[in-house]
Order: C-alpha cells, then structure tokens, then sequence
C-alpha cells in the first residue's frame, strides 16, 4: 500500500510539475511578444522595413554637433558613420551620454525619426557597448 | 613588499587548498582517521592565508601604494578612507580576491564550529570546499592576479568609478558575496551526501543554518543593490530586470526553495534527492551569476569593462563544477530513499507546490537572461529582453505562490481537510478580498494591478498572522495564556512570520510604487514653483559645493504640502575630475507614506531640467526584505539548528 501511494504521490507530482512547465512555456512565448526588443544599427534601420508599431533598440555613436536641447525635449543623430538615424527623447539625458561615444536607445520609428523612451546609461565611460562595438566593427569603424 | 607577501600567501594558500581537497576525500573513502582530520586544520590554515592577502591587499590600498597596478587603476590619495576601503572589491581582480576570502571563511567555519559533525561528513564537506577553492584560487592566480606590480608607477591613481563612491554600494559586494558563495557550503554537504549515499533528518539540520545564511546575506545584499541604484542612478527605478540583478536573483529563488525543501527533509525525512538536486542547483547559478556579471557576454547596463578570456575560465569551472555535480547525482540520488507518505493536501504537498513555483520562476528568469546569447548564436539576430517579459511570464507565478502562501503554511503535515484546516483563514481571506475590492473601486483608470497586488499582500500579512494566533490558540485559552505561548513559540515559528509578513510589506509596496507612482520632467527656472500630485515643489537655487574628490551642483527644492513645508530636498550633479565622469545624486526625502524624489539635469540658458517622482510606499520594498531577512536570522539561531541538540538527537 505505502508503495502505491508513493507512486501515486510521484505520478500526481510530475503531472504538476508538467502542467507548470506548460504554463511557463506559454507564458514565455507570449510575453515574448512584448519582451523581446531586437537590436537594430542605423544601417539596419535604414535597410529594413520596420513597423510603426515595433519597439526596438537602436545603437551607435552620438553625431558630433547633432545634440540639441530644447527643454527637456532632446533630438541627436545616432550614426555608424554610415548611415545616419535621427533620434528624438523627451526626458533627462543619462550622465554619461555626450557627442562622439556610443549610445543605446529603446523606442520606435516614426516615420523617418526614431522616438526614444529610454536612453541606457552606462557605469563606465571606456565600455563600449558590446552590440554598438559589433555593429562599427562591420562597417569596419571601431576596432579593439 | 607587502604586495608580494599577499601574493605568496595567496599561492601557498593554493597549494593547502590542493592537499585539503585530496587527502580527506581519500582518507574518508578508506577510513584513515588521520587523514580525515587535516581538513581542519588545513581549511583554517587557508582561510588565514588568504585573510592576510586581503589584509595586505588592503593596506595597499589605504597606504595608496601606486606601484601596484591595481591601486593605480582602482584608487586615487584624495579619495575618502572608506572608498579606498571599499575600492579593494570595487574592481575585478580585488573582488574575485574577495569572493576567495569568503569561500575559505565557510570552510573555516565548519572547521571550527562543526566539533560534531561526523568525521567522514565533514572531511567530505571541506573536501569538496576545498576544491571550489582550488579552481577560483587558479584564476585568481593565472587570470586576475590582484597583486600586480608597476615598473613604472604613477604618481597618482586613477580613481575608483565614482558611481561606485558609496556607502550603499561599499558593502553590496560583501552582503552578495557572503550569500553567492554561501550556496558552495549547500553544494559541498549535496556532494558529501552523494558520495555517501545517504541523507537523514540530522543532515537537513546541519544544511539549513547555512542555507539560511546564504538566504540571508543574498537578501541584504540585493536590497543594498537595488536601493542604490534607486537613489544613485537618478532614474527612480528599483529593479531593472537586467543580467546582472537576475544573475542575483537566480540564487536568491533557489535558496528560498532550498530553505523550504530542507524543512520537509528535516520533520519528515522525504523530498530528499530533490533538497540535494536543489542545493547543487543553488550553487550553480551562483557560478552561472558570476560568469555573467564576469565574462560580459551578456549586455547588461551595469557592466563594468571585462575581459572574455577570463570568462571562458569561469565557464570551465562552471561545467566541470555543475557538469560533475549532475553526473554524480543522476548515479546516487537512487540511494536516496525516502520513507514516509503524505496525503495531497498537507504541509508537504505545500511545501513541493512552493518548490515548483520557485524552480519553474527561476527557469523563467534564466530563459529570459540567456536568451540573447542563444539568438546571438543560434539565429544570428542581436536583441534583449525587457522588462514587459519578466513582467508578464514571471509574476504570475509569483501571484499563485502568494495565494497558496498562507494556505501551505497553515496546512498539518501528514494529512489534512483543506475546508478544516483553511477554516481560521477566512477571516484573513475576506479582509483582503475586501481591501481588494475597496482600492478597485477608488482608483479611477489605474492599472489592476494595484488592486490585485494590495489583496495579495494584505493576504500574506493577515494570513501569517492568523497562523500564528492558531499557533498560540489564544482564542482557545484566553489572551493571558495565549500570549505566554505566544511568547514560548520557538525562534523558527517566528522567523517564518517574520519572513512571510516581510515577503507581503515587499509585495505591497511593489505593488503601490508601479500603480501610484507620478513622475513630472520639466525644465525649472531658480524661484519656479510647481505642483507634483498634491505637493508643491519651489525650486529655491543651485550652488557649487566643493567635495573631498568632486565638484558638485547642489540644488536645494522645498517641498510644501497644505502649505506646510515637509522637506528640503537636495539634488546633486556631481563631477568627478580624476575619472572626468558626472553622476547624478538624487534628493530624496523619505517617510512611511511617500517618497519624494527628484534628480537635477543638465543646465541650459533659460533653466534646469528636473526630474520629479512622488512614489507612495516605497521604502517599505526595502523594510520588507530587512524583515524577511531578520525572519531568517530568527530561524538561523533556533535552537532545534545547533549542532548541540542535533547530536543529542541522534544518540536517542
């Protein structure tokens, strides 16, 4: 009897546990609509038909004199130094952001202008980040 | 000088912690009392040896002694004692020495405190942690060798990352540390218990006090990580579900089901392979973390410049260390055999639902952290995942967990009758339905998720507490009687209290923070006055402050509500000349009710642009995790969990 029931109890624990996964699967695959941002250099930008509707992020350098500050109203131009995407931002520029250095920014595309919801900051001003680093290193700008 | 004493220390403290992960393993497999006992001295031994290392690492730094390339790199003469305290951690090489330091600390514990452990089990034990030690003490010595000479030095140095000049962040490293690396002490008892084929209820109580540590420390340590990035990133945010925090919060999930898992070992002596698959799992996403927070593969907002040699090593310790483990496991936990029964609806069968909750969670997480490396590799397409996919395939889990949390909890062991058992939570229950239903109906278009998050809470804070009014039968016996009993309830009662009424405050001011929170960006002339939901804000000036290392822009904004003034906050923008890099320091004046938050921006011709964030509750995220961790100091020192007690259990 005592071997039944922990057999019972195993059965019952693995159909939970399967049921679980199940779940999370699905929860995964769904939220992996929203989640999921891919990264796109101005190239691709440029390249690609991208919908109004779909939030990516965007990464390169900062085009030297292309910052302007309007209030908190912020537009850039983000290139890798072969092409070029217009970048508009509403909000505080993170500190180590400036002219000439790497940048990411999350948003979508309005017609020929990428709106920014969020500027990343980074802790260190020699890290370049790694896909901004990969994208210059294709249009054979940045090297190690 | 002082510099090559802590390197020699450090390679001789290698070389003890090669014969301290051979000798007692074959000593305890043939039975040789001698060699079994040089695991004691020789985890003490390494611990010291390491200790001093640190210590000269250390005066290294307070002495600034530019010739060592770290100090250089890392520290500067003008920097406040404290931080060139804290920039011996604040760097790869310093931290890494560390996370050493720690791991033979552990060891050394168990070599002085655990007098009774059986012989074989602890030779095992420091065997295992010894190895653990070997690996991390090879890439600090081949990889990341801290003490590190200049031909040339400098006359100065170049300073530590001023983001990281913080009392906040000076002691998140230590906290994290002591929890990432007290997951190897769960490991070495798992793989002591594989090689010996067997796990009992003596073995469960020696494994949960430094689970519970673990737990612990990993709790502060997160709590101090995310409460700094609140008040010095200046975005207002408190998690970011980025790589390096789920890199935390990985083992952080795990130890909790550990914790959990390892109660049912203890009182009924079954769930025993899977408390040892949980403690190897534990201390595997701790390796998993630091590859991830050290190798740089994943892109992370935090990430500090590093260096992919280094992390190709940490996967090598992290294959053979998790790849090993598993082999191990899938050949012994046969062995494992557990005795008793239990009905589905009992304390156990809570217990496992926690369990798979947790586990599940954390495989959520895990995918969601990984799985730009596998895109990068497998499809080719760089992206990240954000914050609205932890959002949607992670908190639903912990929302069941939280429904099931005060029913489990309450349940018998054995065997129960959910309609009799559940009965006193009723009262718990329609309170929070009611609490629900009530801010539903007041907020106007808010998210539902306040509602729901606040029901939850109130569920969890009310539910623990009828649990432990049952506990003390006071409405049986009467108040006087009742509160002697109350009085008398053992530590671990308490700390489960303390832990799940900590785990609900978390969850309400989670929940009130993304529901109430009111952000307003504006560009602010000084004498400007604005309004930010109900409170007025003047913007009265800004002056130039001169630090000890930095030069500051400090504003100073009076905040009046009814108009009362009920704080003067002061907002800064640091700058920092030896690095050349900004920070943003936000003014932040906090009470139980509200926090009122602003960060300072740039200057431009006609004002200051400012940042503003009213966050209803949200100090108590952290008052909660201070709590639940407190609930696990309470059930650390439990009587039940000395080894005293244990042994004189065993003797019956």
């Amino acid at each position: 009897m005592a071997i039944g029931l922990k057999k019972r109890r195993r059965v019952q624990l693995i159909v939970i546990a399967i049921f679980f996964i199940f779940f999370a699967t699905f929860l995964i695959g769904f939220a992996f609509k929203d989640g999921i941002e891919f990264f796109r250099s101005p190239t691709q930008v440029i390249s690609e038909s991208i919908s109004e509707n779909e939030v990516f992020r965007i990464g390169g350098l900062v085009k030297e004199n292309s910052l302007k500050k309007d209030g908190n109203k912020i537009s850039f131009i983000v290139t890798d130094r072969s092409n070029d995407v217009a970048v508009k931002f509403i909000g505080i520029l993170p500190d180590l952001f400036s002219e000439g250095t790497g940048m990411i920014a999350t948003g979508n595309m309005k017609g020929m202008v990428f709106e920014a919801t969020e500027i990343l900051a980074k802790h260190d001003e020699n890290y370049m980040p790694k896909e901004v680093a990969d994208a210059l290193k294709e249009q054979g700008i940045y090297q190690e | 000088m002082i510099a090559e004493l802590g390197h020699l220390a450090v390679i001789i403290a290698f070389m003890v912690a090669i014969v301290q992960s051979v000798v007692p393993m074959i000593g305890a497999s043939k039975g040789y009392i001698g060699w079994m006992d040089a695991a004691r001295p020789s985890a003490i031994i390494q611990f010291l040896l390491i200790f001093f290392a640190f210590i000269m690492l250390t005066i290294s730094f307070v002495t600034s002694d530019f010739s060592v390339k770290l100090v250089a790199s890392n520290s500067h003469s003008l920097k406040p004692l404290l931080y060139k305290i804290s920039g011996v951690w604040g760097n790869h090489e310093g931290s890494m020495l560390l996370w050493i330091l720690i791991l033979a600390f552990y060891g050394a514990l168990v070599a002085v405190f655990g007098k009774r452990l059986p012989i074989i089990l602890k030779a095992r034990v420091l065997s295992v942690q010894a190895m653990i030690g070997v690996a991390f003490i090879a890439f600090l010595l081949f990889t990341s060798n801290p003490f590190e000479r200049l031909i040339f030095p400098p006359f100065d140095g170049k300073d530590l990352n001023p983001l990281l000049q913080d009392p906040g962040l000076a002691f998140h490293p230590p906290f994290l540390y002591f929890g990432y690396v007290g997951l190897s002490m769960t490991f070495s008892f798992a793989i002591a218990a594989l090689i010996q084929g067997s796990v009992d209820a003596a073995w469960a109580r020696w494994v949960r006090p430094w689970a519970l540590l673990a737990w612990i420390t990993l709790t502060i340590g997160i709590a101090l990580g995310s409460w700094w990035a609140y008040y010095e990133l200046g975005w207002g945010g408190w998690w970011f579900w980025d790589p390096v925090e789920n890199a935390s919060f990985m083992p952080w999930l795990i130890a909790v089901a550990l914790l959990h898992s390892a109660i049912v070992v203890e009182k009924r002596e079954t769930l025993k392979s899977w408390t040892v698959l949980l403690a190897i799992l534990g201390f595997s996403f701790s390796l998993i973390g630091t590859f991830i927070v050290r190798s740089g593969v994943i892109t992370s907002v935090h990430a500090f410049a590093n260096d992919p040699e280094r992390g190709v090593f940490i996967l090598l310790i992290l294959i053979i260390a998790i790849g090993g483990a598993l082999t191990l496991y899938a050949f012994r936990a046969n062995s494992l055999r557990s005795s008793a029964v239990f009905s589905p609806i009992s304390r156990e069968s809570g217990l496992i639902l926690n369990n798979l909750l947790l586990v599940v969670s954390t495989i959520v997480v895990f995918i969601g952290t990984i799985w730009p490396l596998v895109a990068e590799l497998i499809l080719g397409r760089k992206l990240s995942v954000g914050a609205p996919f932890f959002e949607i395939a992670f908190t639903p889990f912990m929302v069941v967990l939280a429904i099931f949390l005060p029913l489990g909890a309450i349940l018998p062991w054995k065997r129960a009758q959910i309609l009799r058992a559940g009965s006193p939570l009723i009262g718990a229950l329609s309170l929070s339905v009611a609490i629900g239903l009530l801010i539903w109906s007041l907020q106007t278009g808010g998210r539902i998720l306040a509602p729901i998050g606040l029901a939850l809470s109130a569920w969890v804070i009310l539910g623990s507490l009828t649990d432990l009014l049952m506990r003390c039968r006071m409405i049986d016996i009467g108040f006087s009687a009742g509160l002697r009993r109350l009085i008398n309830l053992t530590r671990a009662d308490w700390g489960k209290t303390f832990a799940h009424i900590g785990l609900g405050l978390t969850i309400f001011g989670i929940s009130a923070i993304t529901a109430w929170e009111t952000e307003d960006i504006r560009v602010a002339k000084i004498g400007e006055e604005f309004e930010v939901s109900g409170y007025t804000f003047i913007f009265e000036d800004v002056s130039k402050i001169n630090g000890k290392n930095y030069t500051s822009d400090m504003g100073t904004i009076n905040a009046f509500k009814n108009n009362k003034l009920v704080a003067i906050l002061k907002p800064e923008k640091r700058f920092y000349p030896v690095q050349r890099m900004p920070t943003t320091e936000a003014g932040i004046n906090s009470s139980l009710k509200r926090d009122l938050y602003i960060a300072l921006g740039d200057f431009q011709d006609n004002g200051w642009t400012i940042r503003t964030y009213v966050k209803p509750y949200a100090v108590w995220i952290w008052i909660g995790c201070l709590i639940m961790a407190f609930g696990g100091l309470l059930s650390m020192t439990d009587r039940r969990l000395r080894f005293a007690s244990t042994i004189r259990l065993k003797q019956k």
